[in-house]
This record gives C-alpha cells, structure tokens and sequence, in this order.
C-alpha cells in the first residue's frame, strides 16, 4: 500500500502579513508526520524561499504539497511576470528585487539558488508575462 | 534525567473544567474530559500560562515545600533577582537578602553578581562563535522545553552557558563548605523562583547531571514572612549592597543591554517567541548573534509567582539600575580568566524531546494525516472548545488518535437528529449524554 497526503495552499502576492503562514503549516504538518528534523529543515527553507517569492513578485500563487512514503514533493505555480533568464536567477547574489524589498531584508540574492541548494531535485520552468512553476523534491530517507 | 517531569500538576478536586487553562496554553497541552482538566505532559512546555488563568487556583506549581529543607544542616536561600523588585525602593536588595536569616535560613546570596559575570561569557562567547547564529538564551527554561519538543533544529543554537542561577549556587555552596566545614550535601541551596518553569532547570538542568539547587520556594510564597522581617527589625547591616549590570536581567533587554553587540535582539511572550522560531528554522536572522528569549510577555518580572504589577517591578529594576547598575560587582579580566578555565561552559549537548508522531510508521502516519483533514473539513472551526479539546484543529488530531470521539463535537453529535427520524429517543438520549458531560455539575 502506498499511502500519500496531498494539498494545496494559496499564496497572495504582495500579502506581506501572511507571508510565511504557509511555510508553518506544511512544518507543523511535517512534525507530526514524524520527518527528521534535518529534513524538515530543508523543506523549510524551501518552502518559504518559495513562498516570499510568490509574495514579492507575483500576483497570486500555489503552493502543493505532495507527500509519500519515499519523498516530499512541493510544486510551487505563480502568475507572475516571469523570469527573463532562469542561467542568471540561479547565481547567488543576483536580485531583481526592489529597494523596498530589500528593506524588507530580502534581495540578497539567495532566494532560488538557496531552494535549489535544499532540494534534492529541483525543476524550474518560467514564461515572461505568464509565470514560474518549480518543482521541488526532498527524499525523506 | 526526568525528562517527564512537569512543573505544574492540576487538583483535579479544585477544577471545575471551565477550560480557561485549555484555551490559553500556546502548546495545546490540556484537555477537559467529563469537568476536569487534563495535562499531557509530553506536550507541556511548563510556561505557566494555565497558572495564572485558572478561576479556582486549581493549577499547581510544584515547587518544593519547606519541609523538603529539614534534612540539611545549613540552607541558603538563592533569591532570582526578581524578588528584588518586589519591594519598594527604599528595601535595598542587601536589606531583602539579610531578612532571610530572619526568617529561618542560614544565609542568602545574590544572584544578579553572577549574572553580570555570565554576561561577560556571554559576550565571549560571541566574540568568538559564529556557525550557529543567531544564538539563542537557555536561561527561561521554557525556552529551552519549546526548543526541545517543537524545534530540535535550533538546538545547537542554545548558546551552551550556565545560568547565572547554577552559577550562584555552586558558589554559594563552595564558598559555605569553607566556611563551616560542612559537606555538599548538608548544604542546602533553595532558589526563590518566580516562576514554577524553574523547577525544570533544577530537577532536569540542560547539560548538566544534577543542578547545584536543592529545591525552590516561590516568591508568593516566601513574600509573607519577608515584609514582616522587614518592617519589624533592624538590618544588621552584614551585606554590602548589590551592584552591577546584573541586576537588569529580570527585565526584557536586561541580557542583550549588557553586550557590546547591536546584533541583538530581545522578545518577550511566548507567541511571540514561537514566531522568530519559526523565522529562524526557515533560515533567517543569521546576521543576528544573540536572541534573549523570555516565556513570559513581561521577562522575568512577569512570572506566576510574583505578587507585584510587572509592570511596576519593572520600573524598580529600571530605577536600581540607574542607582547600582555603572558599578560593576565583578572584575572582567577576573572573569575573563575563568572562562579560559571553561567554568561557564557547559560541554554535551541538549537532547530533542519531540512529541510522538501522529504514528510511528510513515505510511500509516500519511493515512492519518488525510483523515485528519477529513475530520477537520466536517468540523465547525468555531473552536468553541465544547468538545474538550482546545480547537477544532486539535479535536481533529484527537480523534485521529483515538484520544476523543467524533461524537464529542456538539454539531456533530446535533447532526445525528436529523437523520435519527424514527425511535430515535434513544439515540438522541445517548447523544444529550455525550453534549452534556461537559457542562453538568
């Protein structure tokens, strides 16, 4: 038997009071699960890196999670403007964020490169205009 | 170790389950089961919320009891700082510490000396350590539960320091061996605590065997005797005053205002707590070096066990501070020397306590979890709390694990009637049971 838990989460552009909440829930949900701290460590920081982008640069967004026995699955779909060159989004310290966001304390630079780092596979595709879809997989053994 | 002990414990004769203690507990560890409360221990973090909350005084801290100290030969009371502020002004904290003997110790020794000089390990400390940032404070042994049970992660981010308590006391019982002659164990060392969480430092010290502490009086419970010591005799003028940036600690910033770093950052409140842990497992804040972190929304002069304001106790600290706080007690290089000796460092590590799984096979805790959020759509989410379990969300999780019935939510149960059409007194009788088993007296 191959059992798996599946949901999907919404994600507001811009909604930065709620930006976050996501993140928590899929932890809390991972706790209970019983995942290894240092695997759930991972999905954290991939979760939320992925959720702020959503929250800073898209207009609304989705967040699935998929888990089974194997592995923990996040596809993360934005409408948003997309991304002129994945190559260079992907180098650590490239950011096209706004000073505004920056004086959020985000723009380092690290947002995809640091999923990416946490993932044990990692998918990206994007459109200009239309949007980005990552797929992200953590291996739970 | 007691890794199962608990600072609090509930009298199940004084609980009319009103279930105030059920809302309130940030970890969802109460529930209310035929009008009375129950504690899951795995889940309590001993923040003492449910002490102050409870209409009928029926959640008990368990601190120790007088007669504990009978079988020592000479005690020492180790008051927390707090108990300081706790008086007006003009009773200094030599006069408070003096008023001890009169009133059945051998002596007391101040705490907020050792603070300051954990301050300057502290700072140390981050002088000198940077892989883990941001450090966090193990000091509120609240803190250092929630990190045990809900974020093992941040584990190595407990910066690995004594507390100014375990330090104080390990002094005060050298310092007394010397001085009568007498061995460790007739000495006994009896911390004045504002707070029941402290009995979890002293009965299971973080990366520690045993604590220097013999036991702890509250600050309630002690205040009595104190005042009347101290309005009715003479000081005999055997202490010299206590001095030092120490004696800040008891409030909010009163750790971070003691070191050079700006990088700091100071919260107070168990929500709000929760809520940078949350910041931090998702990789934030690594430029922050040190986060003081209190349980309680006002520190340390917020405790359970306190009797006054916290707000006014927190006023007296400002005031002591400007009046004792530039003089510092303690000599930095002497300091400096001992921490070379590593006589402030605590080596070994602080094991995760997690909450058992929803169950211990992956695959079935899957299946679990979708019944979960089967049961919870059904559910009203009004959190009323009827049912016994906090929220809706946690009845969810009770049901799932056999820890309540489906039955036990009141809409649920309400729902039956009208698919019960015929010879359905029975089946309503049963259910008007079940509602009302909560509320009948």
């Amino acid at each position: 038997m191959n059992e798996f838990f599946s949901q999907t989460y919404e994600i507001k552009g811009k909604d930065f009071q709620n930006a976050g909440k996501v993140s928590t829930g899929i932890k809390t949900l991972l706790k209970q699960l019983g995942i290894k701290p240092e695997i759930i460590r991972k999905v954290a920081i991939a979760c939320y890196e992925a959720e702020m982008n959503i929250v800073m640069y898209a207009k609304t967004g989705t967040m699935k999670l998929d888990i089974d026995t194997k592995k923990i699955k996040i596809t993360v779909l934005d409408q948003g403007p997309g991304i002129q060159d994945i190559d260079l989004a992907m180098k650590e310290g490239y950011s096209t964020a706004t000073p505004e966001m920056r004086e959020m304390g985000f723009g380092a630079g690290m947002g995809l490169p640091n999923i990416k780092k946490n993932s044990d596979e990692f998918k990206i595709e994007s459109s200009i205009g239309e949007g980005t879809k990552l797929e992200i997989t953590i291996f739970i053994n | 170790m007691q890794n199962d002990f608990r600072s609090i414990k509930i009298d199940s004769e004084k609980c009319q389950g009103r279930m105030a203690c059920m809302r309130i507990c940030p970890t969802q560890a109460i529930r209310v089961k035929n009008r009375k409360a129950i504690l899951i221990n795995e889940k309590c973090i001993d923040c003492g919320m449910c002490v102050r909350v409870c209409p009928n005084n029926a959640v008990i801290p368990k601190t120790s009891s007088f007669s504990d100290f009978s079988k020592f030969k000479y005690t020492i009371a180790l008051p927390s700082p707090v108990l300081y502020s706790q008086f007006k002004v003009e009773i200094t904290p030599s006069l408070i510490l003096n008023a001890f003997k009169k009133i059945g110790f051998d002596d007391a020794y101040d705490v907020a000396c050792a603070s300051e000089a954990v301050s300057i390990a502290i700072q140390e400390f981050l002088d000198t350590n940077f892989t883990h940032q941001p450090y966090i404070s193990p000091f509120c042994p609240v803190i250092v539960r929630l990190v045990q049970i809900r974020y093992p992660n941040l584990l190595e981010q407990l910066i690995p320091i004594d507390s100014p308590m375990e330090i104080a006391a390990r002094e005060a019982k050298n310092l007394k061996m010397k001085e009568t002659g007498l061995s460790a164990k007739d000495i006994g060392v009896i911390y004045i605590t504002p707070c029941p969480a402290k009995m979890i430092a002293i009965k299971n010290p973080p990366r520690k065997k045993y604590s220097f502490v013999d036991g702890a009086i509250s600050i309630a419970e002690i205040y009595p005797n104190l005042i009347q010591a101290l309005t009715k005799s003479n000081d005999d003028g055997s202490k010299s005053e206590i001095k030092g940036i120490g004696l800040g600690w008891p409030m909010l910033g009163g750790q971070v205002s003691t070191l050079k770093a700006h990088d700091t950052i100071a919260i107070a409140g168990i929500l709000e707590v929760i809520r940078i842990f949350e910041e931090i497992e998702n990789g934030k804040l690594k430029n922050i070096k040190y986060i003081e972190c209190h349980s309680c929304n006002t520190a340390c002069v917020g405790g359970s066990l306190n009797i006054e304001n916290p707000y006014i106790a927190r006023n007296r600290v400002i005031k002591m501070l400007e009046k004792y706080g530039n003089t510092p007690c303690q000599d930095r290089n002497y300091i400096k020397n001992l921490i070379q000796k590593n006589f402030f460092s605590l080596p070994g590590k602080i094991p995760p306590t997690p909450i058992a799984p929803i169950d211990s096979d992956i695959s079935q805790a899957l299946k679990k979890i979708q019944e979960k959020a089967n049961i919870y759509e059904k559910l009203p989410k009004i959190d009323c709390g009827a049912c016994g379990s906090p929220d809706c969300n946690t009845f969810s999780e009770d049901v799932i694990t056999n820890n309540a019935e489906l039955d036990d939510c009141v809409f649920i149960a309400l729902k039956k009637f009208d698919n019960a059409t015929v010879k359905s007194s029975d089946i309503i009788k049963k259910h008007l049971n079940k509602i009302y088993k909560n509320f009948d007296n």
